[in-house]
């Protein structure tokens, strides 16, 4: 029995095949469950998709093989919003804006700011709030 | 007890006792008020946030042949030209040309004056273009060059207004969500936002300016520079708690340095939605610990510390005057204020972990002998007040 896997990806659709039904592949003949964050898929042009997949080891590797013959480009490490440590000023103007905590005050003594990946969901919000261009979108 | 000579000497030799005014308050509880009075050379304040009215003079020295500037922009950021030939000023608040500010809003205002300012510090080559009309004497009527810091012959910050001793905690009891320059407020009192370094910001721990006064020595982002005048806006005259400290904005200093020795660090250009471009900077101010009293003062902890919470939706754009309640910022440094009855979450548009760095950099200056200080020649008014822009008709 194949362990289950969540993995975060950054999907990057080039321009000829972004009206293929590509997620739906995944889910129907690769048995993943697909939750997205964020996508910008626009018809005619390239597209982004940031989402979770979930599903048996060897159905996310079959499904990244399934990707590959498509031409998108995989980038697993999962980060459409990233945050410039050496950029942020450790404000904390963010941090009510963060829905999932994923920016955060890491020490209440000093105030340091905090960004944690995995609570990420792209929503962009700091991206709007942050006065110090921190954090940025990778689409 | 001491005199600034006294500590001057100890400065000097190495010996001087420095805290800063985040530690200052424990240090006092354990060793008693006129003990550490006696023990204590300097305490060192801090903040670091926006501070919209900074700028910087610069000199370009005379190209061949010479132009007498009367239109240029650095970067495609307007300065003001209306001084001698090549000095020109620098605004921090000042657009990029062609920028389209709130037409589309809330606009974003990528870059403009404060970013030019954090580029010179960084050492960019940034692009100068300059028109005239052309004189006898300065016959250039264009010039398109590119210049580094390095380039300059001056390159001067002059601010006219920092270091307010309080401010505004902003919430919008509007319907819609609003972008102000104290960030961006959702509806109905979603959140709440506020700006000061609280227990450790220079004048709240020098409520009545008994120490920071014109001519006292200041670290302005890393360069050694001067309070050359009370700031814009300075108004001694406000509310204040039984123990002196104001409880709404009060005063502010206006400070000067050579921008060739600051760090890139603590010269942050800012894009505030909705609102503009600004400055964000880190200053340091040692308050020297003359007598037990002075000392006293550098232990005020955010608990004690009000600051009045403002509608930005309606009351501040109107000048109604209206202040809701008051909240320490103990209050606000835990993140959640109660107004009302019902809990906003709160953030903080200065950066207390910045002001920290600031106040420990600046301690280290003085314990190694950096960094004297330097007695005011001049102190800052206490009684002056406020006035408002009055819309009159024109005088018969």
């Amino acid at each position: 029995m194949s362990q289950t896997l969540t993995k975060k990806l950054v999907l990057f659709f080039p321009r000829y095949n972004c009206e293929e039904p590509i997620i739906y592949r995944l889910v129907k003949d690769h048995n993943l469950i697909v939750n997205v964050y964020r996508a910008r898929v626009t018809p005619e042009e390239e597209g982004h998709l940031v989402l979770d997949v979930t599903g048996a080891e060897r159905d996310i590797d079959t499904a990244m093989e399934f990707l590959k013959t498509c031409n998108v480009v995989v980038n697993h490490s999962g980060k459409g919003v990233t945050w410039d440590e050496h950029r942020c000023t450790h404000c904390g103007q963010c941090v009510t804006h963060c829905p999932t905590d994923a920016l955060h005050i890491a020490d209440p003594a000093t105030r340091r700011i905090m960004f944690d990946e995995e609570k990420c969901i792209e929503c962009l919000a700091c991206i709007r709030v942050c006065p110090f261009g921190a954090c940025a979108s990778a689409f | 007890m001491k005199t600034y000579e006294q500590i001057n000497d100890r400065i000097a030799s190495g010996k001087a006792v420095v805290l800063t005014a985040d530690e200052i308050m424990d240090y006092v509880d354990k060793k008693g008020l006129e003990a550490a009075a006696r023990e204590v050379d300097v305490v060192t304040t801090a903040t670091f946030g926006p501070m919209c009215s900074s700028g910087c003079f610069i000199n370009f020295g005379h190209s061949k042949p010479k132009i007498r500037m009367s239109e240029a922009w650095i970067e495609d950021v307007l300065v003001y030209t209306g001084i001698a030939a090549v000095d020109v000023y620098l605004g921090a608040t000042q657009l990029r040309h062609g920028d389209p500010a709130n037409m589309y809003y809330p606009g974003e205002f990528r870059y403009g004056g404060g970013h030019v300012i954090e580029d010179l510090v960084a050492g960019k080559s940034l692009q100068l273009f300059a028109l005239s009309y052309g004189t006898d004497e300065y016959p250039r009527r264009e010039i398109r060059t590119w210049f580094t810091i390095n380039d300059l012959n001056q390159a001067i910050m002059v601010n006219p207004r920092n270091c307010y001793q309080n401010y505004n905690v902003a919430i919008n009891d509007g319907d819609r969500t609003i972008c102000t320059y104290l960030g961006v407020l959702e509806p109905r009192r979603r959140n709440a936002t506020y700006c000061s370094a609280g227990q450790l910001s220079p004048l709240l721990n020098d409520p009545y300016y008994e120490t920071i006064g014109i001519g006292t020595r200041v670290w302005l982002a890393g360069a050694q520079g001067h309070v050359y005048a009370e700031g814009t806006q300075h108004a001694g005259a406000c509310d204040r708690t039984p123990d002196g400290v104001p409880t709404e904005g009060a005063g502010t200093l206006a400070l000067t340095a050579d921008m060739k020795r600051m760090k890139p660090e603590f010269v942050r250009g800012v894009s505030i939605r909705g609102y503009g471009v600004s400055l964000a900077l880190g200053v340091g101010i040692p308050i020297p610990i003359l007598n037990a009293q002075i000392l006293k003062r550098t232990c005020v902890r955010d608990r004690d510390i009000l600051a009045p919470v403002i509608d930005y939706s309606a009351d501040y754009p109107n000048k109604t005057g209206r202040t809701i309640c008051h909240v320490n910022y103990e209050q606000l440094r835990s993140g959640e204020i109660e107004i009302d009855g019902k809990k906003i979450a709160v953030a903080s548009f200065s950066s207390y972990h910045k002001a920290l760095e600031v106040a420990n950099l600046l301690a280290d200056e003085i314990r190694r002998g950096k960094f004297l200080l330097s007695p005011p020649i001049q102190p800052l008014p206490k009684n002056t007040a406020m006035k408002s822009l009055v819309i009159r008709k024109k005088p018969v």
